[in-house]
């Protein structure tokens, strides 16, 4: 029989104050196939480690039960003492006896009782373990980055420098994301543009990048460090490298539909260019508002183009591509404005979006960067701006704080009282939240220098009378009902993940949480990183967040992929499923169960096989098995009737 | 589906006419309107105001006695009945405990309330049972060339969960009108508060909220409001009095109640007795419409 070690820790009094620890070490000393037995203050400290390792060599101990805290505490630390002392470090188990012992109980005896049995069945468990060892795979060094965004960029760019390949994919026929329509950016007031467009340069010019736009995941198979992804590419109408962005194609497009990239506020032909510093520099057909591709139907642009590079013969691409990493970057749109009707979006010109306000101001939107109000081109001599429009109110729409609105308000007004100097903006806002580096103090800049008026409370609605808009609201700090007539409503949506992330969760299964966005691994410790392994999370498609903000995230997505692409292997828990050959007829019911795809029935042998990298552990393929066959290595059927035994016998 | 029919007190009383023509057009669409039986008072909106279960009691006395009288839904005119009915009912049901102290508190009643009968605004009934397509066939004197503003008040729309229809955007009367062969017309104070209450003890609160819902009315092109509420009526109307003497350069606008404008779009007879009720005349705006 094995000899088994066990060691109970107090937990300084988290475990001590509720469980007698003193009687559980002389009650359970004489239990068969105890070895060894102490219990001590700290067995996650130094000393307490030396202990274990000292009772290993002195009573050549072959395995250890370590009753202590959860195992996703501490595990590994004590994996790792039994691997310096010799042993295999899966001949170790935890006994949890302060989460589900110590902590939920108060009564002494009923406490110290309960951990008993859960040391034994912990030391029962152990009697019947193997020896096991972590299973590895190679890693293909190669990143996949899903998005164009600054995120994407950044990360991109990051592990590029680093020296590994990476691929971009970006939907959208040029790389920039939202960052590339914003005017400046705050606190500092700096363009936007002028800061972005060189890293969109570098990620063209980087020999380690290729770059997919008009381009979607179609999907991604494998496992952490093996990916096969595949990219469907929209068909390439215009040859990049033949264009010569002579523009001539787009003066002779009869077509004109709204501008995505104006948000709307003015028109661009169906071949066109998204905006002068698109990356890649080259023209797009937009097929869906092509008149035709048929030459009968209208054909002109290919007729004009002298440079032969339009070609309506050019069909849909799939690219396949091997990758061991992938960075999820797949950003935000605005919470729809449709959702709120009483603020008359789309009924009235003159109530816009935040993201339009911005064209407005960029010096390459529709207005060269002059203010002027949609419906008849003034000057709009009072603007109010309406902070958490669909943000922070659950009942209605978005629970949450889509955290930038307050600063990018605040930006707007002062942009605004910087172009029109007579001009007066009002902010209804319901707190400001301006916690971020030289954000408080751009705030109170504003309040006391530059006339902004803040109006805290909601506005109710929003209705037209005359050219007038009339915003209707509450001045929460008066406790009176304002109403103020305004020549442009600007509304600051709430952001929500985009729809591209929502379409791409579904086909990667990654995880979300209830709002739609990215769930990471740990809320506070493995922010970056998704639950499921190989995949790394980056800017707003985990959560609202900041330029500042998001380009730390993405470098830090991009340092966790890198860890990975720097392994020449990778390691996964042995803890996996395995299948009796003798007992498995090939009934292949556990193939439908496993939620990874690790299991397979191979054709010829008729029985089912299991692809340890893939498989997880999580055990329904166990459970679904008729036969007995498919087995948890260390948590076999064997084992846990021992241990159930154990509890069911209440000694 | 057994229809039941619950009046509420002013549709016996200041709103007769509201009363009279929804019976006579309910006939006329062939789902003729059954009073209940017994009724009592509804409960009026003052017993949601707290949680006191004492004032839930006689909204839920109706609603016990139309479930035993066989109903499945139990249709309401006034907007206030509608509402406080339903709250009553939700109220009440959705919590085991407000439900056993309820029926335990009216153990003589012949039996327990289990909450069966639906309460329903007619408005719904005319839209999702008879449907405006059926209505729109059966339109004989259509409003032509008549602008109205739908006045929905609260009562119809808030609490959001009872909602007859999107709670801040409604366009249900509108789309009513349009069927008579009028012109719904959307106006910005169409779901703003009348003042409700305050008509009896701050008159001046109502007063300057009819000015500024009547004004919103007519900037927006209105020539007449409609609305299903007996107090909004009471306040956008007989209000029109004082509002006159306070504000010396309003110009009044009549205000009916929507049942009204069916009766004569479905082509029956207008009744003299119904001006009566009104403050505002409103016989000179439908004859210069060639409607009387």
């Amino acid at each position: 029989m094995k000899k088994i070690g066990v060691f109970i820790c107090h937990c300084g009094i988290n475990i001590k104050d509720t469980v007698d620890v003193e009687r559980l070490t002389i009650e359970l000393e004489n239990y068969p196939g105890v070895a060894y037995i102490e219990n001590y203050m700290f067995m996650c400290s130094d000393p307490g480690q030396n202990h274990i390792q000292d009772a290993i060599r002195e009573n050549k101990l072959d395995g250890v039960v370590v009753a202590a805290c959860s195992p996703t505490l501490h595990e590994s630390t004590f994996q790792a003492v039994l691997k310096e002392s010799g042993l295999n470090e899966y001949q170790m188990e935890i006994a949890n006896i302060r989460e589900q012992c110590s902590w939920v109980h108060t009564d002494i005896e009923q406490a110290t009782h309960k951990a008993k049995l859960i040391i034994k069945t912990a030391i029962e468990k152990l009697k019947l373990n193997e020896s096991l060892y972590p299973v590895s795979a190679p890693v293909t060094k190669k990143a996949l980055v899903i998005g164009g965004g600054i995120s994407g960029i950044q990360a991109a760019l990051d592990i590029a420098d680093a020296g590994f390949e990476v691929i971009m994919v970006e939907k959208k026929p040029s790389i920039g994301g939202h960052m590339i329509q914003l005017s400046e950016t705050f606190p500092t007031l700096d363009c936007s543009q002028c800061i972005l467009t060189p890293k969109m340069v570098a990620i063209n010019k980087h020999k380690n990048i290729k770059l997919y736009v008009n381009s979607e995941v179609e999907s991604i198979d494998g496992y952490i460090g093996n990916f096969n992804v595949k990219i469907k590419q929209k068909a390439l109408y215009v040859d990049p490298h033949k264009c010569n962005l002579c523009d001539d194609c787009t003066e002779v497009c009869p077509v004109l539909v709204p501008n995505e990239q104006e948000e709307g506020l003015s028109w661009r032909k169906a071949i066109y260019i998204p905006f002068p510093q698109a990356i890649p520099a080259t023209y797009t057909l937009d097929l869906e508002n092509c008149l035709g591709l048929e030459p009968i139907a209208c054909g002109k642009c290919r007729e004009k183009c002298t440079a032969e590079a339009i070609n309506y013969d050019a069909a849909d691409m799939i690219i396949e591509e091997e990758v061991g990493a992938v960075i999820i970057a797949t950003g935000f749109d605005l919470y729809p404005v449709e959702n709120i009707p009483e603020y008359g979006y789309g009924k009235y010109p003159d109530v816009i979006t935040s993201l339009q306000f911005e064209r407005i101001l960029s010096a390459t939107g529709p207005t060269g960067g002059e203010i002027y109000r949609p419906s008849d081109g003034k000057v709009p001599k009072e603007i109010v701006f309406v902070q958490c429009s669909g943000s922070r109110d659950p009942e209605h729409h978005l629970s949450y704080c889509s955290k930038i609105c307050c600063m990018y308000t605040l930006k707007h007004a002062k942009l605004y009282k910087h172009k029109v100097h007579n001009g007066q903006p009002y902010i209804f806002y319901i707190d400001i939240r301006a916690g971020g580096k030289l954000y408080e103090e751009f705030v109170q800049q504003a309040v006391s220098e530059e006339g902004i008026l803040y109006i805290r409370g909601k506005v109710a609605k929003i209705y037209k009378e005359g050219d007038k808009m009339i915003v209707v609201g509450m001045d929460t700090l008066s406790g009176k009902k304002i109403e103020i007539k305004a020549d442009l409503v600007v509304l600051a949506m709430g952001i929500v993940p985009s729809e591209g992330s929502h379409d791409l969760v579904k086909t990667l299964k990654i995880n979300t949480d209830d709002k739609g966005f990215l769930s990471e691994a740990h809320p506070k410790l493995r922010p970056v990183e998704s639950l499921q392994a190989g995949f790394y999370l980056a800017g707003t498609s985990q959560g609202p967040r900041d330029i500042p903000d998001s380009v730390s995230q993405a470098s830090g997505a991009a340092a966790k992929a890198l860890i990975l692409l720097s392994s020449d292997k990778i390691y996964h828990s042995p803890i996996i499923a395995s299948v009796d050959e003798d007992l498995c007829s090939g009934c292949a019911i556990c193939v439908g169960t496993c939620p990874y795809g690790a299991r397979e029935l191979n054709e010829v042998s008729k029985v089912v096989e299991v692809n340890e990298i893939l498989c997880e552990g999580c055990g329904a393929c166990i459970s679904a098995c008729p036969s007995g066959a498919a087995q948890q290595k260390n948590l076999t059927d064997d084992q846990i009737d021992n241990m159930i035994q154990i509890i069911a016998s209440g000694k | 589906m057994k229809l039941g029919y619950f009046p509420g007190c002013t549709l016996k009383t200041n709103a007769k006419h509201f009363e009279d023509s929804a019976m006579q057009v309910m006939e006329l669409l062939g789902q003729p309107l059954e009073e209940m039986e017994n009724w009592i008072c509804c409960g009026t909106v003052f017993s949601m105001t707290t949680d006191d279960l004492m004032l839930q009691l006689a909204s839920i006395r109706n609603l016990l006695r139309a479930e035993n009288q066989g109903y499945d839904e139990l249709v309401t005119l006034c907007s206030m009945c509608y509402n406080t009915l339903k709250r009553a009912k939700e109220f009440i049901l959705n919590d085991e405990e407000n439900l056993r102290k309820v029926n335990d508190f009216m153990y003589r009643e012949e039996a327990k309330f289990k909450g069966t009968t639906d309460v329903v605004h007619l408005l719904s009934i005319l839209k999702d049972r008879i449907t405006f397509d059926e209505i729109k066939n059966k339109v004989t004197k259509p409003l032509t060339d008549l602008k109205i503003g739908a006045y929905y008040g609260c009562l119809l729309v808030r609490p959001k969960e009872l909602a007859i229809d999107d709670f801040e955007d409604p366009t249900i009367m509108e789309e009513l009108v349009d069927t008579l062969g009028g012109e719904g017309v959307v106006f910005p104070y169409r779901l703003e508060c009348c003042g409700a209450y305050q008509t009896v003890t701050e008159k001046d609160v109502t007063v300057k909220r009819t000015y500024e819902i009547i004004n919103s009315a007519r900037n927006a092109g209105c020539e007449a409001l409609i609305t299903s509420c007996p107090l909004c009526a009471f306040n956008l109307d007989q209000r029109q009095k004082e509002t006159s003497e306070e504000f010396l350069e309003f110009s009044t606008m009549p205000v009916f109640y929507f049942t009204e404008l069916m009766a004569i779009a479905l082509g029956l007879k207008w009744n003299k007795d119904w001006k009566k009720l009104h403050y505002i005349n409103p016989v000179p705006l439908l004859k210069e419409k060639g409607l009387i």
